[in-house]
């Protein structure tokens, strides 16, 4: 297995599934002349042509709605948003024309698009430029959410995502970009809508997805030196959520920890959070907590931003609690 | 090619066609059964038959009657919310609007999308959107998707003149002249935004010239005549074709009635006489006359024609009526192809 | 400006008061801390002070009324000032709180809040940590402060784990004991009760202990374990609750009631005692010594040696106390009250006999105030001098031991070899199984019962 990054795993999904079917084609600002914003789609233009990876101006709004209706009439577009924060721009079309296209059309006009960038925060951006947007999108009947956090699935979920017949947010995140990690070789897909356990455990299962992973598995070191053996369950996607392997993980630990970039309020956590209360509450040995991004903008100053982060030690301290050893 | 390029076409009487007679006569056809179709559709909406918005498309009627005839059944078209007539026009038959304004399983989508989601995919007719603006870029992607498969088919998108302050338009506009797509925005400019007359929305009155700012190819087009219409139309089609260019018609036309079943015909934004002075134009009247006084037809032929879709019109009403409502197990149809 | 006075709260259990006297009359000047009237409390007649200056314009209730806490009893203003049916247009709260001190003895500290989780998740039952909390400044209220489960208002708090999980394996959540916040069950908890249940398949060291001391106060040979810590200047010590102590506690409690008390009864031979009473008598001067006294006084120094019976009950913590304060039973015309003796191990007899007759004899006359009927850390209840042989007496809380004493009668007994008669008392420790494990009370009693027998002891 080659050893890839995030970046190049992305790179190696859309340029497999260029190969493999000539109706997908990559459109947003910067990814063609220029490389690439985060250099996703380096080479991509030498190899395809400008009609297949195709520079957009600053039109947000414009280009997502140029991608849908494509799509609309059976072209399989990835539209790139340079990040999801500039995608607010954009979100008229996500929500009203590419999410509920074929209900309105009792099945008639399908989406099979792919919206993807990164989100989150960074470093330092600030307000506007640091925010996770996955419960925005997951809340919209029709769309489907994918939030990979290590290479291989970021390759294995974009590649489904492509071939999916429903619009998808895909969201990447822009720390993410250098992070490496084995990919297995040749065709390599994971399928949307499974959680993947990262770590297995016994005391206590932290949910989690995109970058909240990698902050996971570090509380859960931290957490084995004190003898507790913390489950790590990657989401992966969001919507559809898996909900088997959530309440899979929960009846085997009975308690859990939901960790989420986003803001606490209706966030990816409280619906996981809703899911375990009905479905497995009385596997249930404490409540569940969740660890999330501070209800606030993204401060710029370095302290302040890493206070409203979520982090290794926060989600350490949520553990300990229903574990009730705090 | 230049956005000045292209003459203007004002209403310039032209001679008609005897072979394009039977022609002709469908488009006298379709306009009347539009007409009594929507007269019957705001008497069903008065009734309770027919819920939420219902926006009527009377006094337009030569407008997607003579553009949508110049179309190929392979072409897409995109519509705003007020496209009962087009989707006439362009084939979805009569009972099966009437059973989707109905909410009716037989409706042609599914009883789901109702009178501002009307879709037919077999006819290219890719819905009536219910976001202002919003599905002009739509149909740029249609259009962006016909040069990617280098296919000759056309994507026309229909919308209000109150669209043209939005984003959306400006945006996909900029883009289909970018690119070079074989796009057609026609702006049926009825002169009112709901409620709010052009001169109070818009900086500039004369629509067409939005185009100059793409250098895109641009018509204003009197939309009371279905000929003009179409001629215009035809242009625009040749263009777009042929020569891959973009164009925007600006198509000056007239509601008769409200913005919608719950606003009044004048209201505070408009007087009755000058609804009473545009009445004085409709555009059946105008080519009826047109087809009477060059022996196309003559007075017993029209009235022939008009029983005829009205009998159509009370079909589709009976048959709207009696259609069975979607099935519960239908609600969560259609939201996922791969739940 | 007219200033409201208010039913004060003169004793801590105080919900009442019935106004027996007023001491001033409307129109009487009444400065600060002029007594306005008296009260009977549940416990005591008491003083109602003026807290400000003035006149007392109104007696808004009659004497003979019996008012509320917090409930306005009189109006004190400018003289002339005039009252709207006892209820001015400007009126100032005269404070409805008793003052600091007031509501507690002031011998004693302000208690601390619990020590925070010291003994939470602890495994081990022997050993507890101990932290020395009095005096120290009161930590936040911990999250966690473990609280029997049924306590508030009969719900057992328990998570849907616990819930399944007792279900399956038919235990009762109300005798168990939970950890988690608030005293929930989880399911750590059912794991120790389920050993309990099955002593072989104990799984932890706090589970494998529980069956020794769990059901019945008389099965426990071996010597009782609970190790006193010594005083640092501190009154008390408070020792949070091992989760052994605590599923005992629960237990128990949900066997016999809140105070599941049990009884060790034992005979002492009282010859020696009567001797010494009768030498002293002989001596003339001082107050009267009495059988009672030498109880008060052994006991005392019996407590000394037996510290673990020296302690109160706090929910989720024993305080063991440093300091000895025994309680004795008085009977007065309607009811009973427990003056304390302050100290009771560092005084002398005649100290004793002096201060329980001066007691008795205000408490005859309800004239004790709180701080002299509160505080005790063990209580005599002596039936004696009524002909009763002997009796069970009925914990006074937050004390876990009292000592109920019967009559000297003279009975025939085997004494060196012989049949004799002899002085005999029969003597019965009420104990509150929580604190007192049956071992430990025997242990107290029969060093009691050495030194009756031997009163050289009480002075050795």
């Amino acid at each position: 297995m080659a050893v890839v990054t995030y970046r190049d795993a992305l790179n190696q999904a859309l340029r497999e599934e260029m190969q493999r079917d000539p109706d997908v084609f990559l459109m947003g600002e910067e990814v063609g002349v220029y490389q690439g914003a985060y250099k996703v789609s380096r080479g991509l233009l030498e190899e395809f042509g400008p009609m297949r990876v195709v520079d957009t101006p600053i039109t947000e709004l414009g280009f997502a709605g140029v991608g849908v209706g494509a799509a609309m009439v059976g072209l399989r577009p990835v539209i790139e948003f340079m990040t999801w924060n500039f995608a607010l721009l954009a979100i008229d079309q996500l929500v009203n024309s590419a999410a509920k296209m074929r209900y309105m059309s009792a099945g008639q006009i399908g989406v099979p698009a792919v919206f993807r960038g990164p989100g989150g925060a960074a470093l330092q951006l600030a307000a506007q430029h640091s925010q996770a947007f996955e419960s925005f999108y997951a809340h919209i009947p029709g769309l489907k959410v994918v939030t990979p956090a290590t290479p291989a699935d970021a390759k294995g979920l974009l590649k489904s995502a492509i071939r999916d017949d429903d619009p998808v947010v895909f969201m990447e995140g822009e720390m993410l970009y250098n992070l490496k990690g084995e990919v297995p070789d040749g065709e390599h897909v994971v399928p949307l809508g499974r959680a993947d356990v990262k770590r297995a455990g016994r005391d206590v299962t932290i949910v989690c997805h995109s970058k909240t992973v990698a902050v996971a598995l570090k509380a859960a070191e931290t957490l084995a030196k004190e003898e507790v053996d913390a489950e790590v369950l990657d989401l992966r996607t969001i919507r559809p959520l898996d909900t088997a392997a959530l309440l899979e993980s929960v009846a085997k630990t009975h308690r859990c920890v939901v960790a989420e970039e986003g803001w606490p309020f209706a966030g990816v956590g409280a619906q996981v959070v809703d899911t375990i209360q009905r479905e497995a509450f009385d596997e249930l040995d404490a409540p569940v907590l969740r660890v999330t991004g501070a209800d606030v903008p993204m401060p710029y100053n370095k302290q302040l931003e890493r206070a409203a982060k979520v982090d290794a030690p926060k989600v350490v301290a949520a553990a300990r609690s229903v574990l009730y050893r705090d | 090619m230049a956005g000045t390029a292209v003459p203007r076409t004002r209403t310039r009487r032209r001679g008609l066609d005897p072979a394009l007679k039977d022609e002709y006569r469908a488009w006298l056809r379709q306009m009347l059964l539009i007409r009594r179709f929507e007269e019957k559709a705001g008497e069903a909406y008065s009734l309770g038959k027919i819920g939420g918005f219902c926006h009527l498309y009377i006094g337009q009627e030569a407008v997607a009657v003579g553009s949508l005839a110049a179309l190929r059944p392979d072409d897409y078209i995109t519509c705003s919310y007020r496209e009962h007539g087009h989707a006439l026009a362009r084939g979805i038959s009569s009972r099966a609007v009437m059973a989707e304004l109905f909410g009716k399983a037989a409706g042609c989508s599914g009883g789901k999308g109702g009178s501002m989601h009307l879709f037919d995919a077999s006819l290219g007719f890719l819905g009536g959107h219910g976001i202002v603006g919003a599905h002009i870029p739509l149909s740029t992607g249609m259009a962006f998707a016909i040069k990617y498969r280098n296919t000759d088919q056309v994507a026309v998108c229909y919308f209000g003149e109150a669209a043209v302050n939005n984003g959306a338009f400006h945006e996909a506009l900029n883009m289909a002249a970018l690119w070079k797509l074989p796009a057609i925005y026609i702006c049926e400019n009825n002169r009112y935004g709901m409620g709010t007359a052009l001169e109070r929305a818009s900086a500039i009155y004369d629509i067409s010239e939005r185009a100059c700012s793409y250098d895109m190819a641009n018509e204003v087009v009197d939309g009371q005549d279905v000929l003009v219409m179409h001629a215009a139309m035809e242009r625009a089609v040749e263009r777009a074709r042929n020569d891959k260019h973009p164009t925007l018609l600006e198509v000056r036309t007239y509601r008769f009635m409200g913005h919608s079943m719950s606003d009044p015909i004048h209201g505070h934004y408009r007087t009755r006489e000058e609804v009473e002075d545009q009445r004085k134009r409709d555009p059946i009247a105008v080519w009826s006359q047109r087809l009477i006084e060059e022996g196309f037809l003559d007075e017993a032929g029209v009235k022939a024609l008009d029983q005829e879709v009205v009998e159509e019109v009370n079909d589709a009403y009976q048959f709207a009526e009696e259609a069975p409502d979607p099935e519960p197990s239908e609600l969560y149809t259609d939201v996922y192809a791969n739940p | 400006m007219t200033t409201k006075v208010v039913m004060e709260a003169l004793s801590p259990t105080m919900e009442e008061g019935r106004l027996v006297e007023w001491k001033k009359g409307e129109g009487e000047p009444v400065a600060v801390g002029d007594v306005l009237a008296e009260v009977e409390t549940d416990k005591a007649v008491m003083e109602l002070v003026a807290r400000t200056g003035g006149t007392l314009l109104k007696q808004v209730v009659p004497a003979g009324a019996t008012v509320p806490v917090s409930e306005l009893v009189a109006l004190i203003g400018e003289p002339g000032e005039s009252v709207d049916n006892g209820k001015p247009a400007r009126a100032q709260e005269q404070g409805t709180q008793p003052a600091p001190g007031r509501n507690q003895p002031t011998s004693m500290p302000p208690a601390p809040e619990p020590s925070p989780r010291a003994a939470s998740g602890s495994a081990g039952a022997s050993g507890p940590a101990v932290k020395p909390t009095a005096g120290q400044a009161a930590p936040s209220t911990p999250a966690a402060a473990a609280t029997p489960a049924g306590a508030a208002a009969g719900r057992i708090k328990a998570s849907p784990l616990a819930r399944r999980i007792a279900a399956e394996r038919g235990i009762d959540l109300t005798a168990v004991s939970g950890s988690g916040p608030e005293g929930r069950v989880v399911l750590r908890d059912l794991e120790g009760a389920a050993a309990a249940e099955t002593p072989a398949g104990g799984r932890s060291p706090a589970a494998s202990a529980a069956p020794a001391a769990a059901p019945a106060a008389a099965a426990a040979p071996v010597a009782p374990r609970i190790v006193v810590p010594p005083s640092d200047g501190a009154p008390y010590t408070d020792v949070p609750l091992t989760q052994l102590r605590k599923t005992i506690a629960r237990r128990l409690v949900q066997s016999i009631g809140p105070i599941p008390t049990f009884y060790l009864t034992t005979e002492v031979d009282m010859e020696r005692a009567w001797d010494a009473r009768e030498a002293l008598k002989t001596l003339g001067d001082g107050p009267k010594v009495s059988f009672n006294d030498i109880i008060l006084k052994a006991v005392a120094s019996a407590l000394r040696q037996h510290p673990a019976c020296n302690a109160w009950w706090q929910d989720d913590r024993i305080r063991y106390w440093h300091e000895i304060h025994v309680s004795m039973a008085v009977a007065i015309e309607d009811g009973l009250i427990t003056p304390v003796i302050r100290h009771t191990d560092r005084k002398s007899l005649r100290e004793i006999a002096a201060e329980a007759q001066d007691l008795a004899a205000r408490a005859r006359s309800r004239r004790l105030t709180p701080e002299e009927y509160t505080g005790g850390t063990f209580s005599v209840s002596n039936l004696g001098m009524l002909d009763i042989d002997e009796f069970t007496a009925v914990i006074n809380p937050p004390e876990t031991g009292i000592l109920a004493v019967g009559r000297i009668v003279d009975k025939p007994v085997a004494h060196d070899g012989q049949v004799a008669l002899r002085r005999r008392m029969r003597l019965t420790m009420s104990c509150d199984h929580r604190v007192i494990d049956g071992a430990t009370g025997a242990q107290f009693l029969k060093t009691l019962k050495a030194m009756l027998e031997n009163p050289l002891v009480l002075v050795w």
